[in-house]
């Protein structure tokens, strides 16, 4: 299985290669990605110098233009695709149907991979988008048990991708406007969640108070560790009782279920993070390169040891993981 | 004139409730109904024949009937059931998932594509006209700048695809694998009771001070306030938009209509607001604003 990293910075994309992972993903500086934050991401120089210290290392790199163009937005949009060509990327992770379009027919021999936003949760939906756009992989929303993975794996027509490790979004990627509803920017349109732009943190009589566009997300007691006001994951009130009414902050690791999607033939393992620091994705990136590496080598004697579980449980929001929903019980 | 939908009930009603509302809902002056379960697999106190019948029923008062389809397919079960709607001839469907786009395509019936389908783009457009799309939704976070560029976009390339608008009701805004009625109710999603049952408007999420943010809904997350774009209809009407959509609550939807009808055929719209279930109005995605805002009232 392949080890895919996110790199924000070339300085993170560098340590993903030396720690180990076999593909990098990346976005370009502005809205037609996934992960806009002030700071992050390459413009086409430092892009072409990543790829060609990944290149020089045997791994390979994608770019993330997963966001969806609007009308004034295409020109842009469409240039991204135009400038991943020309960097010589190994692949594009793209979600909207018209841009998969465009890329379909000006650069048929670039792979094209199906973005989560895509929002393909079946096999039916893959041959949509292998039939209309012939992706080559899909990765696949965090919202499917096991079983449900199992039954896509089956009988889909592209390889396939599966979140690992990192932030969990719990709705369906890419069909998501709570974040659009608060604020004035979604995944979809800006490549935004909970936009910092509209974050307030204010230390109040009955404790810390953190805001998304003066929406009160959560307020924490002494000693309580407080967390970024992500909407989906702060305490509110339903019918009187006040808690973390949609998800706690909580992180995915699926470290235990490594054996099982090898035996389902998923080709690769996402890390999530773009946003994260060098020193994050060196941890993540070595830790997940040594579970592969025994997985491997191991064959059916596979084992998680308690360090690796230790290390990302260190790295997670709020120090907690979770299977998420490829354990049914999650749901 | 603008066309008038009722979009699929995305609460979860008892099989008796469904049929009365649908009994009242023939005599209303809507022109297209959108029919069947397009939120939780586990919700059917309706069977696909009960759809069925239903569809034939009001297509026989007049109406023009589309059959919608879950907008998160996860198993095997669920796309069983949308083979089974999509096996027929009489009736288009309301892709609100790439694998209904797929299934509706290989049994080549007309689609309309639903507000969760993620049309943003003219060049989107162009790959589904090419294959069977009867007409498109809006998505609720696009407002009338995208809207306009994009029938703009659509009568350059001459291409005819109407467009529906999403102009009252709780927004749809996610889906989840994990049901929040069941886990407000600490029951596993698996043995959820139908909890739904007991809230055919869904429930409350407020901040915790007291501010209406969202109604939970099964796996569903929707708006705390109810959009309204009554008074943009004469903007629709002159930008070109062909339908506008109304979703269905159980209490007072005829009054709701009624007045959407009368904004239509161009008379001054009421100023008193509509009083049902309690939740403050918002138009703010209308005009690119946060969905929550309230513009210009």
């Amino acid at each position: 299985m392949e080890l895919v990293c996110p790199a924000g910075s070339l300085p993170a994309l560098k340590t993903a290669v030396d720690n180990g992972a076999n593909a990098i993903y990346f976005g370009f500086r502005d809205s037609t990605n996934a992960r806009q934050f002030a700071g992050l991401n390459f413009n086409d120089k430092r892009a072409a110098e990543g790829i060609e210290y990944a290149h020089a290392r045997g791994a390979r790199v994608f770019t993330a233009i997963n966001t969806y163009p609007q009308p004034e937005g295409w020109s842009q949009w469409k240039s991204a695709v135009d400038r991943a060509a020309s960097l010589g990327v190994d692949a594009i992770i793209l979600a909207d149907m018209g841009l998969l379009d465009y890329a379909a027919n000006k650069y048929p021999e670039i792979p094209r991979h199906l973005s989560v936003q895509g929002s393909a949760t079946s096999y039916e939906a893959l041959s949509f988008y292998k039939d209309n756009f012939d992706i080559r992989r899909a990765v696949l929303p965090r919202v499917l048990s096991l079983d449900q993975v199992r039954g896509v794996a089956k009988r889909s027509p592209v390889e396939l991708e599966v979140f690992a490790f990192g932030s969990l979004c719990i709705m369906a990627e890419g069909r998501c406007y709570l974040s659009s509803y608060l604020t004035d920017e979604s995944p979809n349109t800006r490549g935004a969640c909970s936009p910092a732009k509209a974050v307030r943190w204010q230390e109040t009589a009955q404790g810390l108070e953190s805001r998304l566009n003066g929406v009160l997300i959560d307020r924490y007691g002494q000693g309580e560790a407080a967390g970024y006001p992500t909407l989906c994951k702060g305490r509110f009130e339903v019918e009187g009782d006040v808690y973390h009414a949609i998800e706690e902050p909580v992180s995915l690791n699926t470290l235990d279920l490594l054996p099982a999607l090898r035996d389902l033939g998923i080709r690769a393992v996402k890390i999530e993070g773009r946003q994260r620091s060098p020193a994050y994705i060196a941890e993540v990136a070595r830790t997940w390169r040594h579970a592969l590496d025994n997985l491997e080598a191991s064959n059916q004697a596979f084992a998680v040891e308690p360090q690796w579980q230790t290390t990302l449980a260190g790295l997670s929001e709020g120090g907690l993981t979770t299977l998420g929903a490829y354990h049914r019980k999650w749901k | 004139m603008m066309k008038l939908s009722l979009g699929p009930i995305l609460w979860f009603w008892s099989k008796q409730t469904v049929f009365d509302f649908y009994a009242r809902a023939a005599e209303w002056p809507v022109d297209t109904i959108y029919l069947g379960e397009a939120v939780c697999s586990r919700r059917r106190e309706l069977k696909p024949g009960d759809w069925f019948d239903l569809a034939r029923d009001l297509k026989a008062c007049g109406k023009d009937v589309v059959l919608s389809t879950q907008t998160l397919i996860e198993s095997e079960a669920d796309l069983r059931r949308l083979r089974r709607i999509c096996d027929q001839h009489e009736f288009a469907v309301e892709a609100n998932d790439q694998s209904a786009l797929q299934v509706a395509i290989q049994n080549a019936i007309p689609f309309i594509t639903g507000p969760s389908m993620n049309v943003y783009n003219v060049a989107t457009l162009k790959v589904l006209a090419r294959q069977g799309l009867k007409a498109w939704n809006l998505p609720v976070e696009l407002g009338k700048e995208a809207l306009g560029q994009l029938l703009e976009g659509l009568r350059e390339e001459s291409i005819d695809a109407p467009a529906e608008v999403f102009a009252w009701g709780f927004l749809p805004l996610a889906w989840s694998s994990r049901c929040f009625t069941a886990r407000h109710y600490n029951l596993p999603k698996d043995n959820c009771e139908f909890r739904c049952l007991e809230h055919p408007d869904g429930m409350a999420l407020r901040s915790r001070e007291s501010q209406e943010l969202f109604r939970i809904n099964g796996i569903s997350t929707l708006s705390g306030s109810r959009y309204d774009l009554m008074r943009e209809l004469p903007e629709m009407q002159r930008m070109g938009v062909s339908t506008i959509r109304l979703s269905p609550e159980l209490q007072g939807m005829d009054e709701v209509v009624k007045r959407f009808d009368q904004v239509r055929c161009g008379e001054v719209p009421s100023t008193d607001p509509l009083q049902l279930v309690e939740a403050p109005p918002c138009n703010g995605y209308w005009y690119g604003k946060p969905g929550m805002d309230l513009v210009g009232l």
